[in-house]
């Protein structure tokens, strides 16, 4: 065990995983000699060499399009989008192959290819640095998509993730990636993906959310515990798709109420599809309409004005007010 | 059959001015005295905003920055040689050649501070936001040029990229896209050689940037990037071609990146300091200010005053932006669309009732 960020868990996701599988590669823009802008790639360079840690040219559509063939051909490329914002090209290449060459082939043919992106915002940097474009993927069937919110869970599940034989887009919380820090276990430890986590119990509330809200959905929740004394069962996503719709539904048929926390715009985000969720399966048990604290629906501000935007522990703290006393 | 050549091809390099300030007498352009002073003041005002930017970002008192020090030459002389009516479609790492094209030092620094504001028009209407996707700018330039055709308006279109985008897709599409409908587009792209850590050699295998053009049968030529008289000779006929019908234009300016990819960057990591001391002699302002004195039009006397004059309009500048208090929140809700649709009108009103509570502001 030692105590990490989730910079560094990330690395020794990858750190263990290519020691372990030689067919594991890393690629990407500045991944190598410079080792990520975020140094999440440290290291490796120096251990794998040239051939497994590859500074591409500066062309993200290219960087997926050869990842599909060298899966295809066998290897695990894990590849590094510098920023999510500059990821859109690749929706070309994921949404045209990547995502269906299982389908295509009727499962002659597999993509076991990952996807790592910063996402979101928080850090003060340009246009393009900020944005949170999770639904985007979420839409492309057949690709994964997985949001990660602390050093141990970003490891775990990026093992995960590189070792799942399909396409997996892997965001990284660019807020979370200095924020704090966690023990993570030096030995191996893997997550499920597809399974939501129930961070702690309670029985007034459920709530939800992944990736860098968790940190003020954290603080908002036990400010609201310890002024009510109620009790509010908190769900950290962690799988965006597939969804885990078993552990959503069985919360909110305890609770009756829900309140989901998304940094991404209000409308078309992953907590409309939870919200669809709880209406196929827990309408008759909610005492309260599912309330969303979200971004709006503007173009992501620039950083001189996202905290107005982005959803903070006040804004989460009345939505659980108005669940609860609704 | 015999194989025989059907093509060949060549790729020529130009350099007027050397990096000791020596003038190829031949191909030395002739630029009025007070033209060619017009052109060292421009490098030098874009030269002291780019580095009051960098201790401004240094001091947290503006964000990230990507600096262009160094690559005066070659995005400033360009600038200079557009007529008003002309397009500029720039990427973000010519901020003298915004400065030419009417940008305020206000802007760019709310710009930096991240405010959309900075982006707003500037005086010249024909000037497009900075563009940060790589290489994508370069696409638009090309619908600008199809369109100028479309209407019979003899503007051309000056579209800068960096070494590093003629890797992108959007590049090659642009270049191919220009050469088939013969829009008026220069490409002017800054080899400064680094992307950020990833060397020129890394980029692509080409000998050089220049040689791209061939591919899509329009005019490619390699430039000393940092020699002002060079760029105004290639730049000008470049343009030219662009007004007259001619065509785009490939232009490859070999420069040197003198600082960070942005303040947010370490080249220490991935570069050598004796690299980046061999490229310093190179530097487009000592030459050129070597060549104004050979032509006795320029002296220590005149560097100090226009030194000072462009310190203080800076210092201006700062305390002008530094003072700007009322930066409405909401606007991010005005301008998503030509009309608000009903939700975000309703989500707005959400959002100022909500700040009003938090600040007690009612």
């Amino acid at each position: 065990m030692s105590k990490m960020n989730m910079v560094q868990a990330i690395n020794l996701a990858m750190l263990q995983e290519m020691a372990k599988d030689d067919s594991v590669v890393v690629l990407g823009e500045d991944v190598g000699v410079d080792e990520g802008v975020f140094r999440v790639t440290a290291g490796l360079l120096k251990k794998y060499g040239e051939d497994r840690v590859i500074d591409t040219p500066l062309a993200e559509s290219g960087i997926i399009g050869t990842s599909i063939g060298m899966a295809l051909a066998g290897l695990k490329p894990v590849c590094e989008m510098q920023f999510s914002g500059f990821s859109y090209l690749i929706v070309h290449q994921l949404e045209g192959h990547a995502s269906r060459f299982r389908a295509r082939s009727q499962g002659d043919w597999t993509v076991p290819l990952v996807v790592r992106m910063p996402y979101g915002g928080g850090v003060r940097a340009m246009e393009h640095h900020s944005e949170s474009r999770e639904a985007l993927y979420a839409t492309i069937t057949g690709v994964k998509v997985v949001i990660p919110s602390t050093p141990r869970n970003a490891r775990a599940l990026l093992v995960a993730a590189i070792r799942d034989p399909d396409p997996v887009v892997f965001m990284e919380p660019k807020h979370s990636y200095r924020a704090f820090r966690e023990e993570v276990p030096d030995e191996e430890e893997v997550m499920e993906i597809g399974k939501a986590e129930i961070v702690h119990e309670g029985n007034d509330v459920t709530i939800i959310s992944w990736g860098a809200m968790m940190r003020p959905t954290i603080k908002a929740v036990d400010e609201y515990q310890e002024k009510t004394g109620k009790t509010v069962e908190l769900i950290d996503l962690l799988t965006i798709s597939p969804m885990d719709s078993k552990t959503i539904i069985e919360s909110v048929q305890k609770t009756g109420r829900c309140v989901i926390v998304q940094e991404a715009p209000k409308t078309m985000g992953i907590a409309s599809e939870i919200i669809a969720r709880i209406n196929d399966k827990a309408l008759m048990y909610l005492e309260a309409p599912v309330k969303r604290v979200t971004n709006y629906d503007v173009i992501t501000p620039y950083f001189g004005r996202e905290n107005y935007y982005f959803p903070n522990p006040e804004r989460i703290y009345q939505a659980l007010e108005a669940t609860v006393d609704f | 059959m015999p194989i025989k050549e059907i093509e060949d091809f060549t790729i020529s390099y130009m350099q007027v001015l050397d990096e000791n300030g020596k003038v190829d007498k031949e191909l030395e352009p002739k630029i009025s005295a007070t033209e060619l002073i017009d052109m060292y003041r421009w490098m030098i005002r874009a030269r002291e905003v780019d580095q009051r930017l960098i201790n401004l970002q240094r001091q947290g008192r503006i964000g990230t920055v990507g600096p262009s020090t160094g690559q005066e030459a070659a995005h400033v002389i360009p600038a200079l040689l557009m007529k008003d009516n002309d397009w500029f479609v720039g990427a973000f790492r010519e901020a003298g050649a915004r400065l030419v094209r009417g940008e305020s030092i206000v802007q760019a620094l709310l710009f930096y501070n991240g405010f959309e504001e900075g982006n707003k028009k500037p005086e010249n209407y024909r000037t497009l936001p900075i563009s940060i996707i790589v290489g994508s700018q370069t696409l638009h330039a090309v619908g600008i040029g199809y369109a100028m055709k479309y209407r019979g308006d003899d503007a051309a279109v000056l579209t800068f990229m960096g070494d590093g985008a003629t890797s992108e897709g959007d590049f090659h599409e642009a270049m191919n896209f220009a050469g088939v409908w013969q829009a008026p587009v220069v490409f002017l792209c800054q080899n400064n050689q680094w992307a950020i850590s990833l060397p020129r050699h890394k980029q692509t295998k080409s000998e050089t940037i220049a040689q791209k053009a061939i591919a899509y049968g329009i005019p490619g030529i390699q430039v000393d990037g940092n020699d002002p008289l060079a760029m105004h000779v290639a730049a000008e006929e470049a343009l030219k071609r662009a007004r007259n019908g001619g065509g785009p234009t490939l232009i490859e300016a070999v420069t040197y990146r003198l600082m960070m990819h942005t303040t947010a960057d370490d080249p220490k990591k991935y570069r050598t300091e004796d690299e980046v001391e061999g490229w310093k002699k190179k530097d487009p302002i000592i030459r050129f200010k070597k060549y104004l004195a050979s032509k006795k039009i320029w002296d220590a006397k005149k560097e100090e005053a226009l030194q000072t004059e462009i310190k203080a309009e800076i210092d201006v500048a700062v305390k002008e932006f530094e003072d700007i208090k009322d930066l409405p929140p909401e606007i991010c809700f005005d301008h998503v669309f030509s009309t608000k649709p009903d939700d975000i009108e309703e989500q707005r009103q959400e959002f100022l009732d909500r700040l009003r509570k938090e600040t007690g502001n009612v």
